[in-house]
């Protein structure tokens, strides 16, 4: 993309994207929000970075292939669901710990981790097909 | 209110079947796509419609305190959206390289896989 | 279990809360362990080198926690795991009954067997494209299938299985692959769309998906819904999955274009996950629809069968013959859940076990006989016999099995199928599937003899003996071994196949595992 107006905001775009992708996914758990809409916005971001500067640049600045990022989502999502075998429960029943980070309680949970595989596979997946076209799009 | 979605849904069927019903690859893409939305609805419809009440339970109260909107349906929509989308997106590309590999997006001249005069099996051994 | 507030409704209407014990994991774990492997495989994607050493031991537990599986569900009968302790029909449940735990034990040995195989047939730019975890997500898929109890949860593992097969099915990007795969793709995408039309039908209608209390509503809501459409509507999306007539052309459109192991592993899992569904839906959940809709069955059944050994008999290529026999035998267990009642059901079960198995082997020998001849069809394909006796022994005893010839597996699946046919007065339908016995002799004694008995028109310097890899016969010889074994001494399987049939027809046991002591009204 030729555009100087474009290529000078994509980077700060895609990084608050990015940024509010996160907020998205965490806020998922009691609103609106979760794993899978917030990994189409982080996906939205590395498109629009890509656009802007090329797939490779997307590539490098990602460092993991998309699939790996797929799989490792995947893998988080699977053992979020065994851990409670040591709980003596069902598989994928959600367990809860606080602890106590600086005075503050932060309440931690295998569906969180499900929600973050979740998120993973989404970017990792959808990453990889959208990349793949926009280097046809380019040749 | 359920009719209405009814004869919406019958719509978006029609079209995606026409659409399906082509030669030429892109439209039957989006067709599929167009199936997946109506069986979206489908679903939705058939969960039966219940307006302006979420099943959110209230701050302080444990239980619904009536009748609320059926929360299921939205689950199993926003699984098959997941799946439709990822289909569509996978056919997107095999669509795009078949164009690019096989010179066409007609499937009536996509017979590499099954070619056209094939010679007779030996008949005599 | 950490709980913030000391709960003040009483969640025992929602949630189970006894502790759950080690071996209803058993129910989850074939699925959980592939998803988990397969994951740990994509992010492994640059140790190719490692891939087949990790998938190989992987599915060898597979088959481990198959076999332990299928062991606890005949002493114990069905079991049940709820997702998340919210009781049925509340959570997802995965429930097992000796179905359900058979097919997947030989799931898994097919897949091991084709695991094996693809040392042989799978190069490093394919272990590099994706072929082990794609493997290990189609047999999570696969697994799920079997498993699931929740019919929405069975949809889900179609598409997980469907989607790993699309990847598998491009492995290689060959022109012919593309082809095959944009068939493939768009019939099956509209099959599963189907089911899942169906689906929100059957929700809309009673209000669950859960597989146990869907059996025990219909017969309360037979009066007034319409049962039969939802019914005729699943029969037309897994006979379409199945490859049934007149639905069946996407399968020889496709099953000979990818790599030899992934045309062995479809023709060994995917139609018969079809088959599957169809007999969890027609026979257990509504039994009087599949009675009213039984001639329709036996008419597809027997069309099925016809179209596709005639189809075997014109083609030439090696492949292309399979992929019509793959649609034969689909067609003798559309005849058996037609013909329903104990002989039927397991029949037709028996059958499908028994396909699994030896189309499988065979696709593996067209494999082996395409690297030995260097060519698939068998108009050139020629002296196979003179390369590798034993190898062409291992095919020929195939041949046998699949046109139901004693001592091999085939046999007996067909003897139930037609004797069953008679006792309910359905002469045509024996007749049909003996013919169709007939003609397959026909179709794979005619491949037998060109490409295998048959000298080389062109005598070659490497006419000769050839050596083949233990990897690559290994399975072949396994499988074939299997088929032979299950020939000679079928009774543990037959015992258990009645059983699992007596199951399907009468599902109180099923419905006892799912809600103990009644459950929620």
């Amino acid at each position: 993309m030729k555009s100087i107006i474009f290529r000078t905001v994509a980077p700060f775009l895609a990084g608050l994207m990015m940024l509010f992708s996160i907020f998205v996914l965490l806020r998922g758990h009691n609103e609106p929000g979760g794993g899978f809409i917030g990994g189409l916005i982080a996906v939205s971001a590395l498109a629009i970075y890509g656009i802007a500067h090329g797939v490779e640049t997307v590539r490098r600045a990602i460092f993991f292939h998309p699939m790996a990022i797929a799989g490792a989502g995947l893998f988080a999502a699977t053992v979020a669901g065994l851990v409670s075998i040591f709980a003596r429960v069902p598989f994928m029943t959600g367990l809860w710990i606080y602890p106590s980070v600086l005075g503050v309680e932060v309440p931690l949970s295998t569906v969180m981790l499900f929600d973050t595989g979740v998120y993973l596979v989404v970017v990792g997946a959808i990453s990889s097909i959208a990349l793949s076209l926009e280097e046809r799009g380019g040749a | 209110m359920e009719t209405w979605f009814s004869l919406l849904v019958t719509f978006f069927f029609t079209v995606a079947i026409y659409l399906l019903l082509s030669k030429s690859i892109i439209r039957v893409l989006l067709g599929v796509a167009i199936l997946g939305n109506a069986v979206n609805l489908l679903i939705f419809t058939g969960g039966r419609l219940t307006r302006d009440v979420p099943p959110v339970i209230a701050e302080g109260a444990d239980v619904l305190s009536g009748p609320a909107a059926n929360a299921l349906p939205q689950a199993l929509i926003l699984t098959a959206i997941v799946i439709s989308f990822s289909f569509f997106a996978f056919l997107l590309v095999l669509a795009w390289r078949a164009y690019e590999d096989l010179a066409t997006d007609n499937t009536d001249e996509m017979r590499v896989a099954e070619p056209v005069n094939e010679p007779a099996p030996p008949l005599g051994y | 279990m950490a709980v913030s507030t000391p709960a003040p409704v009483d969640l025992s209407a929602a949630l189970m809360l006894d502790p759950a014990s080690a071996v209803e994991w058993l129910v989850v774990l074939p699925v959980a362990w592939c998803l988990a492997v397969g994951a740990l495989l994509v992010m492994l994607r640059r140790w190719s080198g490692l891939q087949p050493a990790i998938a190989l031991a992987s599915l060898t537990v597979l088959v481990l926690i198959d076999v332990a599986l299928l062991d606890h569900v005949a002493r114990n009968g069905p079991t049940t795991m709820v997702m998340g302790r919210w009781l049925p029909p509340f959570g997802i449940a995965f429930t097992v009954d000796l179905t359900g735990a058979l097919f997947a034990l030989v799931a898994a040995l097919v897949a091991l067997a084709a695991g094996i195989f693809s040392l042989a047939d799978i190069n490093d730019s394919g272990r590099r494209y994706g072929f082990y975890p794609l493997l290990m997500l189609l047999m999570a898929g696969v697994s799920g299938a079997f498993l699931t109890g929740d019919i929405f949860n069975l949809y889900v593992w179609f598409e997980v299985l469907l989607i790993s097969s699309f990847g598998l099915l491009v492995l290689g990007s060959e022109r012919g692959q593309i082809d095959g795969t944009v068939k493939y793709g768009f019939l099956n995408l509209v099959a599963t769309t189907l089911f899942l039309v169906a689906t929100g039908f059957l929700y809309a209608v009673f209000g669950t998906l859960n597989m146990a209390d869907i059996a025990r509503k219909a017969d309360d809501l037979r009066v007034n819904a319409p049962l039969m459409t939802l019914v005729g509507l699943y029969v037309l999306a897994f006979g379409m999955k199945a490859a049934a007539f007149p639905l069946n052309f996407w399968l020889p459109a496709s099953y000979h274009t990818p790599r030899v192991v992934v045309s062995a592993l479809f023709a060994g899992l995917l139609t018969k996950v079809g088959i599957y569904a169809l007999i969890r839906v027609t026979v257990m959940l509504f039994p009087i629809e599949r009675e009213e809709l039984s001639f329709v069955l036996a008419l597809v059944g027997a069309l099925t069968m016809m179209v596709g050994v005639l189809g075997a008999l014109a083609q030439t290529d090696f492949r292309r013959i399979l992929g019509y026999l793959v649609v034969s035998g689909i067609g003798s267990m559309l005849a058996g859940i037609a013909i329903g009642g104990p002989g039927g059901i397991g029949g037709a079960i028996f059958y499908a076990l028994h396909s699994m198995l030896v189309m499988t082997g065979l696709y593996f020998a067209s494999g082996i006989a395409m690297r030995l001849g260097a060519d698939s069809s068998i108009a050139t394909l020629a002296g196979l016999y003179r390369k590798h006796a034993g190898f062409a022994a291992l095919t020929l005893m195939l041949c046998f099995a699949v046109s139901g010839l004693p001592p091999f597996s085939g046999f007996w699946p067909k003897v139930m199928l037609v004797k069953a046919a008679i006792d309910i007065g359905a002469w045509w339908l024996a007749a049909a599937l003996l013919l169709v016995g007939f003609f397959t002799m026909i179709a794979t004694g005619r491949l037998f003899l060109l490409a295998y008995w048959r000298d080389s028109a062109i005598p070659q310097a490497a006419d000769g003996p050839a050596r083949l890899s233990a990897a690559a016969l290994g399975p072949l010889a396994a499988l074939t071994l299997l088929a032979l074994a299950l020939g000679l001494y079928p009774e543990p399987l037959l015992a258990m196949i009645q059983s699992a049939a007596a199951g399907l027809a009468e599902p109180s046991a099923y419905l006892n595992s799912v809600f103990p002591a009644g459950g929620p009204q």
